[in-house]
């Protein structure tokens, strides 16, 4: 069981390997830490805590490691676990450099401090598919480090120059008889100054970096221990439901809690900027009182929303030049003299993350202290807005991060909404409090991939060229108002993040305008896995399947034609065809279709085969290429990639959020579908060998997959999909 | 009082009967590792045994299992030797991780009717349980793979 977490509290975790009952174990754990109880097995309170705690045996060189005489390599990980294998990824970087023995390697959740800092965003979060590109400098050196003050430990003890030492597998070697492991060493190497400079290996003699290794937190997966947010229990604490408006800006006017308020287990009811909380000793409890609350709502301007409305606005407003994100040539004049044309309008609804945890934060607010536990992507701006609620410094408030049980975006809050609400909620509950969303609630929310609109026209040759293209897109921005806007919208009057995708076109056309209208709508919306991506992709690998139906050529061959000069891309589209055996043909009924895409720093091609029975879709098999350069683990980078296809899917042909009269439609998942077991295609992921820059995972696999279905429907049906989710009803 | 066994220890409790089993298991028993994802049967985040039949709790009213014996992922095995978490350990198959006790629950009661189940076996019996993260294929081949264990080591 060593590798299998690293735990703060020694005592409860070797007790609880050894398959103690969880009764026990919980009364062992308050034994141990001296009556407080936090969590039943939850992680060392913070890096720092538990640092402390064992100083006088640990080994911390810097921010990212500590080791322990009992040869355990704790790696502190600056990034979330939301699925994406980051607590594998990352500590294979260090131990890799540190040469440690990978059975006693660990993770624990990094502290909000700005040392754990995003290299490059400036703050401390999980996003935009970064988390190992950003982190391959920081964890080697971190590991190269502490390897060198351990190799300068041990040639001091042995009276030797440093450099003829050698490490392998967690200890230090000098000649043929002499070995310190790393434990034997933490306390000289604790006296030690970290070297000013290190030298990382040569690539090619890594032995964990490039292989498939297990990941680390998949046994707790396995038998309950894994501790979500959901999951984290303080001593006193109550749990809070909420009944939030029913329409985004609607203002309680008054409630009624007279029922509610003689419900057992109600121990408070109280209204908070987002709505009314129902404090109880139990979820359930809270929940049926919430359910017999009566609100008044003041509904305000969007009580008449309609999504309808909204995309017959959007197709209006399309056939108006927005503002220029690109521009070559002269794409009008160009699709004038066009041998021929086509012209077409996708459109994509708004969608939820539905993440499999639903929201919930537990707060801990004190006169002089706030503590919160939650599955936050966003450290630094959620700590930063909890301090604002709790009119703390900053210093004063800890957030320890759990496991996320998914995340794709939804728990990087641009204002913290669900954490900055759970502190409102302790505010008014005086004692700690766990606010759980239900699934209706993290639905009803808002922050959803928003709504778009492309209108795209272009023309070809006699011979079958593409001679113009030109994009509009109509959409809300996702950045403005967020902590990148300022970064990312500098000089420009659009949003990059609407735009991503198309802004990039890679084909070789001789004139292209894109343009961008941003819709205000006050829906909040956020980003979603893959972003603009998410719809870029699909409308734009779409239309190049128009064009090349219109110039009559095979849609993969067109495609390869046009991205002679784009080596990686052409890279992605070859693999994904020569693996998919694209020429070969297929059972009557049946088709097969490409899309290829670059995003997050790596380029994805996928081939989809379906079959289209009553008005059905059924996607039967997906082909994933992925180029994403120097990469880490191949298992994990195989798991997004069959993730991210899946995702994609689902949203192609299920989901959809729609409003009428500014309320949500629909409500849980049998309204708002994910991909089943039984609809789930055979999947293969091939990988580019690659030296380039490293790219994203969690998020390239999505782009692709909805183009790549739709395509196929065309194949296989000779019908257009131009909306999503896919309805062979609206297919032209 | 509403008297029942959870994993194999017996537990009397002074509850609202119509308080869903998902809800006693969490916050009454401390049973963290079963999970709530919708509430109304739609995902099998919930799923644990009654009896050995496969229930979604959070749909399951605590009165319904009174006398009857409740298995949990915490009682699946005491150190992660079930033939599927051994599969599970080999396929790398969680992500996130919020499903897949569910999963697992779900696929011990397949494995114990079916101990060679077909593809089709496996779509029905765990089409009930979402995966957001996108882990089917690995489930799939890691069924496969407990079947073998099975097969090979004979039943637990």
């Amino acid at each position: 069981m060593i590798g299998l977490k690293t735990i703060g509290r020694e005592t409860s975790s070797r007790k609880a390997n050894k398959g103690i009952e969880r009764r026990d174990f919980l009364k062992i754990s308050v034994a141990a830490s001296g009556g407080l109880l936090i969590g039943f097995q939850f992680p060392a309170i913070s890096a720092l805590a538990s640092a402390e705690q064992a100083s006088a045996i640990t080994f911390m060189p810097n921010a990212f490691v500590r080791i322990g005489t009992d040869e355990r390599v704790t790696v502190i990980v600056n990034h979330s676990e939301m699925g994406q294998g980051v607590y594998t990824s990352l500590p294979m970087l260090l131990a890799e450099e540190l040469d440690a023995d990978w059975t006693k390697v660990g993770y624990e959740s990094a502290p909000v401090d700005p040392k754990y800092n995003h290299p490059v965003f400036g703050m401390q979060i999980t996003g935009g598919s970064s988390s190992v590109w950003s982190g391959l400098k920081q964890f080697r050196e971190a590991g190269a480090a502490a390897r060198a003050m351990l190799i300068a430990a041990a040639a001091q003890q042995w009276n030797v120059d440093a450099t003829s030492c050698r490490t392998e597998s967690g200890a230090v070697f000098n000649g043929l008889s002499r070995k310190l492991t790393y434990g034997q060493l933490v306390g000289a190497a604790a006296k030690l100054t970290p070297p000013a400079q290190v030298q990382l290996k040569d690539p090619k003699t890594y032995k964990l970096v490039g292989k498939p290794i297990k990941r680390l937190d998949t046994p707790e997966k396995l038998n309950g221990k894994a501790v979500f947010g959901i999951d984290v229990k303080l001593p006193g604490m109550l749990t809070a439901v909420i009944a939030r408006p029913p329409i985004f800006g609607a203002k309680m006017k008054s409630f009624d809690d007279t029922r509610a308020r003689s419900m057992p287990g109600v121990r408070k009811i109280a209204a908070v900027p987002s709505g009314v909380a129902v404090i109880a000793d139990s979820f359930w409890q809270a929940k049926m009182a919430r359910d017999v609350l009566r609100v008044e709502w003041d509904e305000g301007s969007m009580a008449a929303f309609s999504t309808n409305q909204m995309m017959q606005d959007f197709r209006e407003r399309a056939k108006t030049p927005g503002k220029s994100v690109r521009k070559d040539g002269d794409s009008a004049s160009a699709l004038d003299n066009a041998a021929r044309k086509i012209e077409a309008v996708y459109e994509v609804p708004y969608l939820s993350h539905l993440m499999m945890e639903p929201l919930n934060c537990v707060v801990d607010l004190r006169a002089d202290s706030c503590e919160v536990w939650t599955g936050s992507q966003f450290q630094t701006v959620d700590r930063a807005n909890a301090a604002k609620i709790a009119g703390l410094p900053n210093e004063k408030v800890q957030l320890h991060t759990t496991f996320l049980g998914g995340g794709f975006g939804r728990r990087a809050n641009p204002q913290s909404d669900f954490v900055v609400e759970a502190v409102q909620v302790a505010k008014a509950a005086g004692v700690p409090v766990k606010v759980i969303w239900t699934r209706e609630d993290d639905m009803a929310g808002g922050w959803y991939r928003p709504a778009f609109l492309h209108a795209i026209e272009g023309g070809i040759d006699e011979s079958g060229n593409p001679v113009s293209w030109r994009s509009r897109l109509v959409g809300q921005s996702i950045m403005a108002g967020t902590p990148f806007a300022a970064m990312l919208m500098k000089g420009k009057d659009y949003d990059p993040a609407s735009v991503e995708g198309v802004d990039d076109l890679p084909y070789a056309i001789p004139n292209v305008t894109v343009e961008s209208h941003q819709a205000e709508i006050d829906v909040p919306v956020q980003w979603l896995r893959s972003v603009g991506h998410s719809h870029t992709a699909f409308a734009v690998e779409c239309f190049v399947d128009e064009l090349a139906g219109l110039a009559q050529k095979d849609p993969y061959r067109f495609r390869r034609a046009l991205l002679q000069k784009q080596p990686r891309y052409l890279g992605v589209l070859d693999l994904a065809a020569q693996k998919a055996g694209w020429d070969k043909p297929l059972p009557k009924g049946m088709g097969r279709g490409i899309a290829v895409h670059f995003a997050f720093g790596s380029y994805s091609a996928h081939v989809a085969e379906v079959s289209v029975t009553d008005g059905k879709v059924r996607v039967h098999r997906m082909v994933c290429a992925i180029d994403c350069g120097e990469y880490v683990n191949p298992g994990i980078i195989a798991a997004q990639t069959e993730g991210g296809a899946i995702f994609g899917a689902s949203a192609a042909l299920f989901q959809e959020l729609t409003f009428e009269n500014g309320r949500l439609q629909q409500t849980n998942f049998h309204t708002f579908p994910v991909m089943r077991m039984n609809e789930c295609p055979e999947i293969e992921t091939h990988i580019v060998e690659s030296n380039e820059k490293s790219g994203g995972i969690g998020e390239p696999g999505v782009p692709c997959a909805a183009p790549a279905i739709a395509n196929a429907v065309f194949a296989a049906t000779g019908k257009r999909i131009r909306r999503l989710p896919i309805r062979m009803t609206e297919a032209v | 009082m509403i008297g029942f066994s959870v994993n194999g220890k017996r537990v009397d409790l002074d509850v609202d009967p119509s308080t869903p089993l998902l809800w006693i298991i969490r916050e009454q028993l401390g049973l963290t590792g079963t999970k709530y994802g919708c509430g109304m049967a739609q995902c099998g985040a919930c799923t644990v045994h009654i009896n050995g039949e496969a229930v979604r709790s959070c749909v399951a009213p605590v009165s319904r299992v009174a006398g009857k014996a409740v298995t949990t992922i915490e009682g699946l095995s005491p150190d992660l030797s079930h033939p599927l978490q051994r599969a599970w350990l080999e396929e790398d198959v969680p992500q996130c991780g919020y499903c897949q006790s569910g999963q697992l629950m779900s696929a011990a009661v397949l494995l114990r009717e079916k101990p060679r189940p077909t593809d089709d076996d496996i779509d029905e019996a765990m089409t009930g349980n979402v995966c957001r993260c996108g882990t089917y294929p690995r489930i799939r081949r890691a069924i496969h793979r407990a079947a073998e264990i099975v097969a090979k080591e004979g039943a637990r």
